[in-house]
């Protein structure tokens, strides 16, 4: 492709009787430069420029005076709290939080995915077979778990510490392990409290 | 014993080629990527495995910085007059006096971050000059902040046409923060929007990553 022949590199030419032949040239460039200058104009182009393009992540909230019949119509058996508190912690308890805290669990964001997959397959395992569900069946193309996880609901409580980061991580949770009712709501003072002290004991 | 003579081949090697690779690599990326626009104010995003495009439609922009401050940018796609009525709803609801010249520079503003009593001041700057402002974020409070009065005058503004709400939220910004971006939108009836993020792959092993290879 791209090279500077130089033919010979013949330069020199006769000037005349009694002058010295001019000394041979070399033409040939040296291309070490021009790399340096072409890597670092892609190095430029890497860090100035983007490729993938910020996607969006869907939220819908309720509207506020329909909160709390919905979270009591959810079955106790398939209720999932999760708490979020700082330094990336997460706790969560399934059912009512009992006043003991014995079934008060902590865990990481790597754990609560399991967690979530468990609890998911507990549903499946132990929903009692109703009359709708050859409907559902046939709306999410055969999909059998679209029926059996409807009493799955997981219920997110982030404290004043936790992070964006991780309200958006738990929701990815939820699209990842496709549990279809979930809410966001606040956290109670009593569950800040259990948070506290088990913080607070680390 | 005669001394053999190692012939000897020269050790430069020809850098001709590097130099074609190096500007092919360049030409690739000169093609395939575009320049991040310059934001005023740097907001990491977190990942996510949604796969769903921003669109380019009439929307409302709330940035959350990471020290937790709110900023609010409206994009109207068609006609950049509907700013300039924002800003006129903005004036004459919170009684601040914009001039017509004041209205027509937010036309050229990307972001606002100042409370409504410092925004006649801002806007009277030149864009130019308003990058070097240090603005503090919009001040919120458990009710929604006087985010609640942006949002309202760009639903006012953008009258009829159905109008995208959009939250771009840094990593480390906190909980309350969004929460009190929520309130603020739930002020004006608003209860679906969309949460910017890094694209991020499903996954493997989950049921999202055997759904989305299923579809494939």
């Amino acid at each position: 492709m791209a090279s500077i022949d130089t033919g010979g590199g013949d330069s020199g030419h006769k000037k005349g009787p009694g002058v010295k032949k001019a000394k041979k040239l070399s033409t040939r460039v040296d291309m070490t430069p021009m790399v340096d200058l072409g890597f670092l104009l892609i190095t430029f182009f890497i860090f100035t420029t983007t490729m993938s393009s910020p996607k969006a992540l869907n939220l819908n909230m309720p509207k506020d005076t329909n909160k709390e019949e919905e979270l009591n119509k959810a079955k106790e058996s398939g209720a999932l709290t999760i708490l979020l508190g700082k330094d990336n912690h997460v706790y969560y308890y399934e059912g009512q939080l009992l006043p003991d805290g014995s079934n008060f669990k902590s865990t990481n964001f790597l754990g609560i995915r399991d967690e979530i997959i468990n609890k998911r397959n507990e549903v499946i395992k132990n929903h009692v077979h109703d009359a709708n569900c050859p409907k559902i069946w046939a709306e999410n193309k055969g999909d059998k778990n679209s029926c059996l996880d409807r009493d799955l609901v997981v219920v997110i409580k982030p404290d004043q510490d936790a992070t964006y980061k991780n309200t958006v991580d738990i929701l990815d949770e939820m699209t990842i392990n496709n549990v279809k009712r979930y809410a966001m709501v606040d956290i109670t003072p009593q569950e800040y409290e259990v948070v506290q002290a088990t913080e607070g004991g680390k | 014993m005669p001394s053999v003579k190692i012939p000897r081949k020269s050790t430069d090697v020809d850098m001709t080629p590097f130099v074609d690779v190096a500007f092919l690599i360049l030409t690739f990326f000169i093609m395939a990527t575009k320049f991040k626009p310059p934001e005023p104010v740097e907001v990491t995003t977190p990942k996510s495995v949604s796969t769903k495009e921003l669109e380019d439609r009439n929307a409302v922009l709330i940035t959350i910085d990471k020290d937790s401050k709110v900023y609010f940018t409206a994009n109207a796609q068609k006609d950049l007059n509907v700013l300039s009525e924002l800003a006129g709803y903005v004036s004459s609801t919170r009684t601040l006096g914009l001039t017509d010249a004041e209205k027509q520079n937010y036309k050229k503003t990307p972001l606002v971050g100042v409370p409504f009593s410092q925004l006649k001041q801002f806007l009277d700057l030149p864009p130019e000059k308003q990058k070097e402002v240090k603005q503090d974020g919009i001040p919120m409070d458990t009710t929604g902040g006087e985010l609640t009065y942006w949002i309202q005058a760009a639903q006012s503004a953008f009258k009829g046409s159905q109008l995208w709400y959009m939250i771009k939220g840094d990593n480390n910004s906190k909980y309350p923060a969004f929460k009190m971006v929520i309130e603020a939108l739930k002020k004006n009836d608003v209860y679906k929007y969309n949460l910017i993020t890094a694209p991020e792959d499903a996954p493997p092993g989950t049921e999202l990553y055997k759904e989305r290879r299923k579809i494939s």
